[in-house]
Order: C-alpha cells, then structure tokens, then sequence
C-alpha cells in the first residue's frame, strides 16, 4: 500500500473508520436540519428574494434603471460579473489543478468548491444577461441560423469569446462535479429508509454500484477532465480579461491582464472557500476532516496569489509611466490621486498589503482572523474590479464628458440579490448534498488518518 | 447442478486484493468486485484491462476542433464576412489568431461532454437506472468479491469458499441465481 511520510500531517483528524465517514457526511441529510440552518436559509432567501424583485424591476424597465450614463457604460454590472466569475476559479482549481498535482488535501474540500463554483458561475452569467436589456433575445449571442439576412454573430469579439468560455466552462465545471457526486449519491440511496427520499437519491445516483471497471473509468474521466479543466480554468478568466485588454482605453488596454486576472480569481475564489468552509465545518462538525491544515493550506495559496496580485498592481503602475504614453500615465495616477482613490487605496490595502499578514505563521493558522480576512479579500477583490472598470472609463479623453458614477438602488439591489441567490443555492447544497467527496476522503484514510499514521510510525519503530 | 453467486465480503481493500489473487492463482475467475471508493491494483489482479475513455476524449475533442474551424470559416469569412473596425474578414488564415479562443473553448466542450455522456452509457449509469448491488453495503464500507460457479466450472461452491477463508474474509454469502 502507497505509504505516506509521518511528517506529513495527518489530514483526517482521531480514529475514523469508512463507515464513520459515511455517517458524519449522511447523517446531516437524513436527520432533520439544525436551527442554525433555517436562520441563514430565512436570510438568504430573503435577500434572494428582494434581489429577483430587483431583477425583474431592472427587466420590465430597462437598463436606465442602473446608475450607468454616457460616459461609464459599464460599472456594476460588470464588476459583479468580473468577481463572481473570479470566485468561481478557486472550485476548479482545486478539483482540477491540485487532483493534477496530486495534493490529497483537496480531498475534503473539493466538493464544496465545486458547488460554490458552480453557483458562482451561474450569479456571474445573470450580470451579461440582464444587461443585454431584452433578455429574451439572449439566444442572440450564439451563431444560430437566421432570417436577418444570415447575420452571424462576430468571432473576432472578446464578448463572443466570453459567451463560449463561460457556457463551456459553467457546463464542464457541473459535468465534473456531477461525475464526482454519482458514487457518493449511491451511498446516501443505500443508507437512506424513508421511501421518497430513497427514490430522490436513487434517481440521482444513476444506478451506481461501483464496480472495479466502473472506478477505472470513474478515475480515468476525473483525471482527463481536471486535464482538461485546468488549461480551461486559466482560459476562461484570460478571456474575461480580453474584454478590457482589447479595447482603446487607457487603463484597459494591457497585456499584463490575463496572468493577473487569472492570479486574481484563484487569490478570490480561495477567500471565498475559506468563508463558506470556515463556517460550514463548524456548523456541520467536520472538524475532522477540514482541519487546520487545511485552512493553512489555503491561505498560503491566498499569499501566492495575492502577491502575484500585488506585484501586477506595481507593474501596471510603472508601465504605465514607463510606456510615456500620456493617457496611460494619467488613467493610473487618476486612479491612485483622483476622486475615486478610496477605491484604489480600499484594494490596495485589502489586496496586497493585507494577505501578506499570513506569512505569520499563527495568523495563517488562526480561524478567526482567517475568516476576517477571507471577507477582507472578498472586498478588495470586488473594488479591484471597480477600480478597472469605473476610473478608467470615467475620465475619457474629452474633459467636458467627465463624470462620476452613482449606484442607483437597482444596482445595489441587483448585487445584493446574487448574493442571496449564491448563498441560498449553497445553503440547499449543504442540507441535502454529501459535502465531502465520500469516495474520495475514504480512499486517502489509511494513508492520511491520524490514527492509522500513529500506528504506521509505531510499526516503524520496532 | 444449479449456478451459484458467491459475495466474500471483506473490510479492507487489501484484504479483498489478497483474497483476489488467491482466486486469481488457483484459476478462479472473479466476476466482479465492488467497493466504496477506487481500489488502485485490483485491475490487474482480476484481470481488468485499461479503459479506452482518454481516446474518446481526443476524438470529441478533436471533432469540436475541426467543427469549431469549420463553423467559424463558414459563418465569419465564407457566408458574410463584415468589415469590422477596419479588420476586413478576407481570409480565415490572417484572422486565425482571432478565432483560437473560441476553437479552443469549443474543443474543450466536445472532449468533456462527449467523454462525459460515454463514461455514463459505458458504465450503464443514467438517470432512473436501476441499481443492481444495493444491500450489501459496498457504497459505504464493505468490498465484495464476487464468484460466479457457472464461470468456473469445475470448481464447486464449497472448494471456492474454502479458499476464500484463506483470506481475512469476514464474511461468505451463497447465493443461487
């Protein structure tokens, strides 16, 4: 048997067996839900349902609801797109990228990233999709035959370009999580009595057994699909980035975008996973298998990226000296000294000078201030986005179409909304989806379980 | 003499492997074994050859490469090429660099999905399937051998069990079928 170093830590904490795995995982769907659960499912509907009526306002009037005018075009729209989207690249990272790496600790927290990817995802197409303003013609964007005189749409268009990465990487990253899910439903339909439930889970489980030929080609699909996922991953957010980096506008068009967008989604999402888990093993006692390491884990990965970030916030400043190009120069120091330096100060605190605290070892290992700071990043890396986007369309090239940008009550509405909508979907998937990888934590216990290390390392020594 | 089902019923994946390659040398073929979690060594043991699904993969994928080029010719360059901010659409090969990322996304979607929809109809695992190994708890802690007599003629039921016991079997269920 593949044997583990024993100064490894171990990454499932006391004496575990395969069946206390299944039923520390099942138990919370089969027993009823703690109240904790009904209270944050109250607020997080209600936000949801305040951000749909929003939603539905912005539809029936028109997109001159929002704040937007000639001069900035784009604001918060596309900002919370940009950031949901950028949240989701921590649950593929994780599933795809650390599986190619072969990182066991992804093990415990790779089904729950997944999910929160996937609702992510969904929270970031609504933004695209509520700004087209005639949201019943969003078919539009595909290339479908037609009769306005065979109008294709346009492939040399970033905007195209997004509609394919994000339709593609939205169903990839549901296909791989559902691949994932299948044997782990089999477990909840064979361990669940009560006959409706049974029949709910045994539909979802596809008629699993787990048979020897079946885990081959199971392991086989999960490694070329993180194959696959993982040049996706970095594609997708690249191409995001391609809807500044290609146009004219100063401040936009740069080629550092891609790598930095990239580093900036993952150092995001990350944060992200570290807020939903942080409470989710508390709630749910998944101390076990959630364990410090694994927090500590997470927030190196949150110093890697947030540095790259950093380093990206310094180039593009001297760049943007440096290539003496005048516009360049002062859509950059408009940003930093105009009237939206609190938004560039607010991400450049959050962002970069923030995340290097955990090269403390005891703050990285610190729950609490890990869940502050997951919240910290959250927000720098939602004003990042707005500093993009509004200081550098807000002072254009004519001086007498200045202007400053105003949420209205719809946007905030709108945002507020999606994230209601996230954490209600994340809410539901807590209560009735198996939160580990059941499969996959069972395969890892005897190499990485506390008490079957211990014993190695006795067997060890004598 | 009528065909029998023989489950062993094992508590650790490399108890069941011993059990299996005591099978395996004495020429018993094991049908199937079943387990809670992949099982890394058992396919060669009882014989189970390296799945196809990685060049399915490729197909799909490069299917969706060359529809992806095919479709964005015809749509772009062939039936309606526009003259866009002065980037005239002439050619497919000057506007190539253009049309990478969408070729690329296309390829990915055909190459997950197609692999995706075969590894699901390969392993008989769709929507409303009906399971054919639920009581025996192998989808939480239990790994099964399962021996079928009418594959191993020549070897009754009981010559079977005695070697199963063997191995740290914990438990032998017969079963006629």
């Amino acid at each position: 048997m593949h044997a583990e170093a024993a100064i490894r830590e171990p990454l499932i904490l006391g004496h575990k067996t395969y069946h206390d795995i299944t039923n520390d995982i099942v138990s919370p769907i089969e027993n009823k839900a703690p109240r904790g659960w009904y209270v944050l499912m109250t607020i997080a509907s209600l936000i949801a349902a305040y951000g749909t009526g929003c939603i539905l306002y912005l539809i029936g009037k028109g997109i001159g609801t929002w704040g937007l005018n000639k001069t900035v075009d784009w604001a918060w729209d596309i900002t919370n797109f940009v950031w949901w989207v950028g949240i989701g690249h921590a649950g593929t990272l994780i599933s795809a990228v650390l599986l190619l790496f072969r990182q066991k600790w992804r093990m415990a927290i790779n089904r729950s990233a997944e999910a929160m990817t996937i609702f992510a995802v969904i929270m970031a197409a609504t933004f695209p999709g509520i700004h087209m303003g005639r949201i019943w013609m969003a078919y539009w964007v595909f290339p479908l035959p037609n009769q306005f005189g065979s109008l294709w749409v346009n492939f040399n268009s970033p905007l195209l370009w997004d509609v394919f990465a994000i339709s593609t990487y939205f169903s990839v990253s549901l296909v791989f999580w559902y691949i994932g899910l299948i044997p782990d439903f089999a477990t909840i339909r064979d361990r669940l009595t009560k006959p409706t439930m049974k029949k709910v889970y045994s539909i979802l489980s596809f008629g699993w057994t787990g048979n020897a030929k079946a885990w081959t080609r199971f392991e086989e699909v999960s490694l070329v699909l993180a194959g696959i996922a993982t040049p996706l991953v970095f594609s997708v957010h690249s191409v995001v980035s391609f809807d500044f980096a290609t146009s004219v506008i100063p401040g936009w068009h740069t080629t550092i975008f891609p790598p930095y967008f990239v580093s900036g989604a993952v150092f995001s999402g990350f944060a992200m996973v570290q807020t939903l888990l942080l409470v989710m093993r508390k709630v749910m006692h998944l101390e076990a298998y959630i364990t410090k390491k694994h927090i500590e884990y997470m927030n190196i990965v949150i110093i890697v990226t947030g540095s790259i970030v950093g380093v990206a916030y310094i180039t593009e400043l001297f760049i943007s000296w440096y290539s003496g190009v005048e516009y360049e120069a002062y859509a950059f120091i408009n940003r930093a000294t105009g009237p939206y330096l609190w938004a560039y100060w607010a991400m450049m605190t959050c962002n970069v000078i923030s995340s290097q605290l955990f090269w403390f070892k005891k703050l990285r290992t610190h729950l609490g201030f890990t869940f502050f700071m997951s919240i910290i990043v959250n927000i720098g890396m939602w004003f990042e986005r707005f500093v993009i986007i509004v200081t550098s369309l807000h002072r254009d090239y004519m001086p007498s179409a200045w202007t400053m940008f105003h949420p209205t009550w719809v946007d905030v509405g709108v945002f507020l909304g999606t994230i209601g909508i996230f954490f209600t979907l994340y809410l539901l998937f807590a209560r009735y989806f198996p939160v580990l990888a059941l499969n996959e934590v069972k395969s890892i216990l005897k190499v990485s379980g506390e008490s079957y290390k211990q014993d190695a390392a006795k067997h060890h020594h004598h | 003499m009528a065909n029998k089902v023989i489950y062993a019923v094992y508590d650790d994946p490399e108890q069941l492997k011993d059990g299996a390659r005591k099978l395996v040398s004495s020429g018993i073929k094991v049908k199937d074994v079943f387990s809670p979690f992949p099982m890394h060594g058992i396919d060669p043991i009882i014989g189970i050859t390296r799945t196809r699904l990685g060049i399915v993969s490729f197909m799909f994928g490069i299917t969706g490469t060359c529809l992806a080029v095919l479709g964005i010719w015809y749509f772009n360059i062939f039936d309606w090429p526009m003259n866009i901010g002065g980037k005239p659409s002439f050619n497919y090969y000057q506007n190539v660099p253009a049309f990478i990322p969408v070729t690329f996304e296309f390829t990915v979607l055909c190459a997950a999905h197609g692999m995706a929809i075969t590894y699901l109809i390969r392993n008989k695992t769709l929507p409303g399937m009906p399971c054919s190994q639920s009581r025996l708890r192998t989808t939480d802690d239990k790994f099964i051998i399962e021996v079928r007599t009418a594959d191993n003629h020549g070897h009754s039921s009981e010559a079977i069990a005695e070697l199963l016991r063997q191995s740290p079997v914990t438990e032998i269920n017969e079963r006629q079928c």
